[in-house]
């Protein structure tokens, strides 16, 4: 037996409790708990001022509890409370038509759209791309070392320019937003299935070529199984930043429709309650696709034999 | 590289250069013939190219690049004659595609190159990217003045330089206020802080295995969004964008930390509990310097983060300078030279930030198997 | 009793120890250990009732099998883990307070020596968590240091060091504080013959001129009869003593004994233990 199977328990964990579920789920409720509390005494601590302000100058008189209460119920509070987010994010996402223009779920349909095609265009490019490098020795050594520059170039801070260009040559909506979107994730997938393609142990390789595989051969069947980790990967770093470059290329223009278009209207007119919602929104999509993709890497590694 | 295709190419491009003096330039224009000076520089290229294609192997590549780089100059001067840049015909683009024909064969030889000195291969490894953009710039630049392109859609990289050099000072100030202020502060406060909490979450567990998934999750969320809130808190200038890049750089630093602090071995741990270590001793002298790699990790990824994370939150409210303003009010105005100056700016802080943390990394983790292979 | 006293004075290779004629204390003093835990497929007894007594200067290996306990008997005596029931005295002590009080030095498998570290400030280590002063720590660096015979190799790293190498400064490592017990397991597993073989004639030399006591876990058998005064042999499930074989062999010693007849009787005896306790089996 390795010393590592032998190893030493720590002493920190309470024996009471030694469900699995349990152990595994409560550390991160009684964080999220912790979490909600602060909120709520930064939330009463930071309208304070704001709520009595606004007695003040109405006249009326108040009690502290007045101010407790006003502090949750603020109509432009510095921070909302928890209940006052959720409450505005179900009336937005329920209490309008799908559709509808002042629905959360219309302007989180208008984001994910150019979110899912410049992912797709992008996620394409980027393996197409990896594949030409993999198999051209004259591509790696002259477009990788570029590729690597890349990232560490704010590439988000070309996102105006791709929309003013675009638009001039009359392309708008939902087209250059996909297309900075693609252009954003292509990279982060390019270098990853890069990397996956090459990941193979060299004497995995040198098997291959001890029964004649041809060049295809070895690229079905051993370089895209060993690379499917690193698409993983690379899939959900490219999603995130996706969905980030879809938001954000919907503040230059001022555009109408969009999540990033609720922020700016929300941070324009003081709708703080609005602007977290939106916030919520965006978090429950980069949430939600994230998920979908762990799903599906969950089924295909269970396909291939992963424990 | 097949010796055929390299000497065809080169023979090719000596057709090119042989082209371009019976083609006219440009309609109307002089033919190249009636240039004093450019004939013969176009000719002695034509002859460089030849030459390359006799030997037809490595020492083709000198004379070939040699050809490539007096052709390259031959049509940028060229494109000095209002009377071609424009409306450029074949014979011009002949000497285009000479040029750049060249160019590839060459690259594409160097690059399959296998010396086996240390020397000529890191030669050999810097100078391929590098060849293999300055054509990209060259075709850019001859693209952009040959066709005529506005310069409001697609400005060339000289155009985009010289207005770089001019508005120094205003890069200067955007310079200072994004990334000096904004970029660095927000970075140290958020990597800070990461660390910090990641040295918490190892020492109680259970914090620890609260954080982490939390950590996970809210490194996946667009943090950028965050930033109108934060002005509304921060006020607009720069304290806000130092607010969001310190939000935005907290998480990875967590979640790498995190693992960092836990990749210590099994044994080693058992050496400190054999010399009964306290826990700062073991954080000291153990913990903190093998988390060393990971730390490194998340401070790399972050340089760029906070970057991105600066130049987006100043698209939403910037009072009069820093280098998302700019941008954003730049590209309203379609002044997109000045565009491309702000991002070449953004560029070269993104990559020295980016180089001066490996730098740091090399120096501290010089241990680490990954630099012996 | 026995904490490090860090006054600089070891014995010399040439010099031989005193002749000691005052009964020797008991070093490691275990009644009826036994460790059960649970795994997915049941209860493991990895130890059961194993008790053994050791004294001050022995070289005391323990031999066995995998799963027979006797890396697991080693970890509770050096307070890593803990018995579910006996009792056990080191030094005099409970196991925690004698790990408390830096009794023991512990040589793993693997050299586990810091990779940022030099080898120099590789063996400072225990010593800067001990508190020694700076002087001391370089004098006792250097020393421990050209003991294993690695002068000269300061500051160096340890990937710049062969396995053998970086063991010989483990042991060093282990050393440097002076502990009255050395704990090492299978510390050359991992290496060739040819270069454990000169490691075993190091380990034997130190042995010598340190009089410390030794416990040692190894699965070579030639290597247990070659090292030891005494042997124990183990065998698994569950895990326990099969059999406690003492050996007298010269103290000056050198490999060519291994061909010995006496040495292949004592072995054949380790042999015949392991078989009894079904350590050949499937």
């Amino acid at each position: 037996m390795t010393s590592s199977s032998l190893a030493l328990v720590p002493s920190s964990t309470r024996t009471l409790v030694r469900h699995p579920l349990v152990e595994r789920y409560a550390p991160i409720l009684a964080t999220v708990l912790a979490l909600v509390a602060i909120w709520y005494v930064a939330a009463v601590a930071m309208n304070w001022t704001l709520v009595k302000d606004g007695f003040e100058r109405e006249e009326t008189p108040y009690t502290v509890s007045d101010i407790l209460a006003g502090t949750m119920d603020a109509e432009r509070p510095l921070l909302p409370a928890p209940h006052q987010i959720a409450e505005n994010f179900f009336d937005s996402v329920f209490g309008y038509p799908p559709l509808a223009p002042r629905s959360l779920v219309y302007h989180t349909l208008v984001t994910l759209s150019a979110t899912l095609l410049g992912f797709v265009l992008g996620a394409v490019f980027g393996i197409l791309l990896a594949l030409m490098i993999v198999h051209s020795r004259v591509l790696e050594r002259s477009l990788l070392p570029w590729i690597i520059c890349s990232q560490m170039v704010p590439i988000l801070a070309l996102a105006p320019i791709f929309i003013v260009v675009l638009g001039a040559l009359g392309l708008q909506g939902l087209l250059p937003k996909a297309i900075i979107s693609a252009y954003l994730c292509f990279f982060p997938v390019a270098i990853g299935m890069v990397k996956g393609f090459t990941s193979p142990d060299p004497l995995q390789i040198e098997l291959m070529r001890t029964w004649s595989a041809t060049p295809r051969q070895v690229l079905s069947k051993l370089r895209w199984p060993a690379a499917v980790p690193f698409l993983f990967a690379s899939l959900k770093v490219a999603i995130t930043i996706s969905l980030i470059g879809a938001i954000v290329a919907e503040l230059p223009t001022g555009a109408e429709a969009g999540i990033g278009a609720r922020l700016l209207a929300g941070s324009y007119y003081g709708q703080t309650v609005q602007l977290w919602s939106a916030l919520v929104a965006s978090a429950v999509l980069s949430w939600g696709l994230i998920s979908i993709i762990s799903l599906v890497e969950r089924i295909v590694n269970r396909g291939m034999g992963a424990r | 590289m097949d010796q055929r295709k390299f000497r065809l190419g080169l023979l090719f491009a000596v057709a090119a250069i042989a082209l371009a003096f019976v083609t006219p330039l440009a309609h109307g224009a002089p033919a190249l013939l009636l240039r004093p000076g450019l004939w013969q520089a176009a000719t002695g290229a034509g002859v460089l190219f030849a030459l390359a294609a006799w030997y037809a192997d490595w020492r083709g590549i000198a004379p070939g690049l040699a050809g490539a780089v007096i052709a390259a100059a031959v049509s940028l001067l060229l494109l000095r004659d209002p009377g071609i840049a424009g409306s450029a015909a074949a014979g011009f683009w002949a000497i285009v595609v000479a040029p750049w024909l060249a160019a590839a064969m060459c690259v594409t030889h160097l690059a399959s190159l296998r010396p086996i000195r240390k020397q000529p291969r890191r030669m050999i490894n810097i100078a391929v990217p590098l060849l293999f953009g300055a054509t990209i710039f060259y075709l850019w630049e001859v693209a952009a003045r040959g066709f005529g392109v506005p310069p409001v859609l697609l400005p060339s990289p000289s155009a985009a330089a010289s207005r770089f050099l001019e508005s120094l000072p205003t890069l200067a100030a955007d310079f200072n206020q994004t990334f000096i202020r904004g970029v660095l502060i927000g970075y140290a406060i958020g990597c800070g802080a990461g660390l910090l909490v990641a040295i918490l979450a190892h020492r109680f567990e259970f914090l620890g295995r609260g954080l982490l998934p939390l950590g996970n999750f809210f490194s996946a969320l667009p943090l950028v969004g965050i930033a109108p809130i934060m002005v509304m808190w921060f006020g607009f200038d720069w304290p806000s964008k130092a607010a969001v890049v310190a939000l935005v750089t907290f998480f990875p630093m967590l979640v790498n930390a995190i693992a960092g602090l836990s990749a210590a071995g099994h044994i080693e741990r058992d050496l400190m509990r054999s010399y009964a270590a306290s826990h700062r001793q073991s954080l000291a002298k153990l913990y903190l310097p093998a988390a060393l790699p990971f730390i490194f990790n998340a401070l790399k990824i972050n340089a760029t983060l906070a970057l991105i994370g600066a130049i987006v939150a100043e698209f939403f409210g910037t009072p009069t300078q820093g280098i998302g303003f700019r941008i954003s009010t730049e590209a309203g105005r379609m002044a997109l030279d000045m565009v491309w100056a702000e991002i070449a700016l953004a560029a070269l802080a993104g990559m020295a930030f980016y180089g001066f943390v490996t730098l740091a990394e090399r120096a501290t983790t010089f241990w680490h198997p990954s630099y012996r292979t | 009793m026995a904490l490090i006293e860090p006054h600089i004075s070891f014995a010399g290779p040439a010099e031989q120890p005193p002749i000691d004629t005052a009964p020797k204390r008991l070093v490691v003093d275990a009644q009826n250990i036994s460790l059960t835990f649970e795994t997915a497929d049941g209860k493991v007894d990895a130890l059961s009732n194993v008790s053994l007594k050791v004294t001050e200067g022995e070289f005391v290996s323990f031999i066995g099998p995998s799963g027979c306990g006797k890396t697991t008997m080693l970890r509770v005596i050096a307070d890593l883990q803990q018995p579910t029931s006996g009792s056990l005295l080191v030094n005099g002590m409970s196991a925690e307070a004698a790990r408390l009080g830096r009794s023991y030095g512990y040589v793993f498998q693997a050299p586990a020596l810091f990779p940022w570290r030099s080898i120099e400030k590789n063996l400072k280590l225990p010593l800067e968590i001990m508190g020694f002063s700076e002087a001391e720590q370089q004098q006792r660096a250097e020393h421990y240091l050209s003991l294993v015979n690695l002068k000269g190799f300061e500051r160096k790293f340890p990937w710049q060091l062969s396995g053998g190498m970086q063991q010989r400064v483990s042991i060093a490592r282990a050393l440097s504080f002076d502990p009255a017990l050395l704990l090492m397991d299978e510390p050359f597993g991992a290496l060739d013959e040819i270069v454990r073989d000169h490691l075993n004639e190091q380990l034997l030399q130190l042995w010598r001129t340190m009089g410390k006591t030794v416990l040692f876990v190894t699965h070579s058998i030639p290597e247990a009869v070659f090292l030891s005064s005494r042997i124990v042999v183990m065998s698994p499930r569950p895990g326990r003593i099969i059999d406690v074989i003492d050996c007298n062999f010269p103290p000056d010693r050198s490999l060519e004994i291994r061909e010995t007849p006496e040495f292949l009787k004592i072995a054949q005896r380790v042999r015949n233990g392991l078989r009894a306790g079904h350590s050949y089996d499937e």
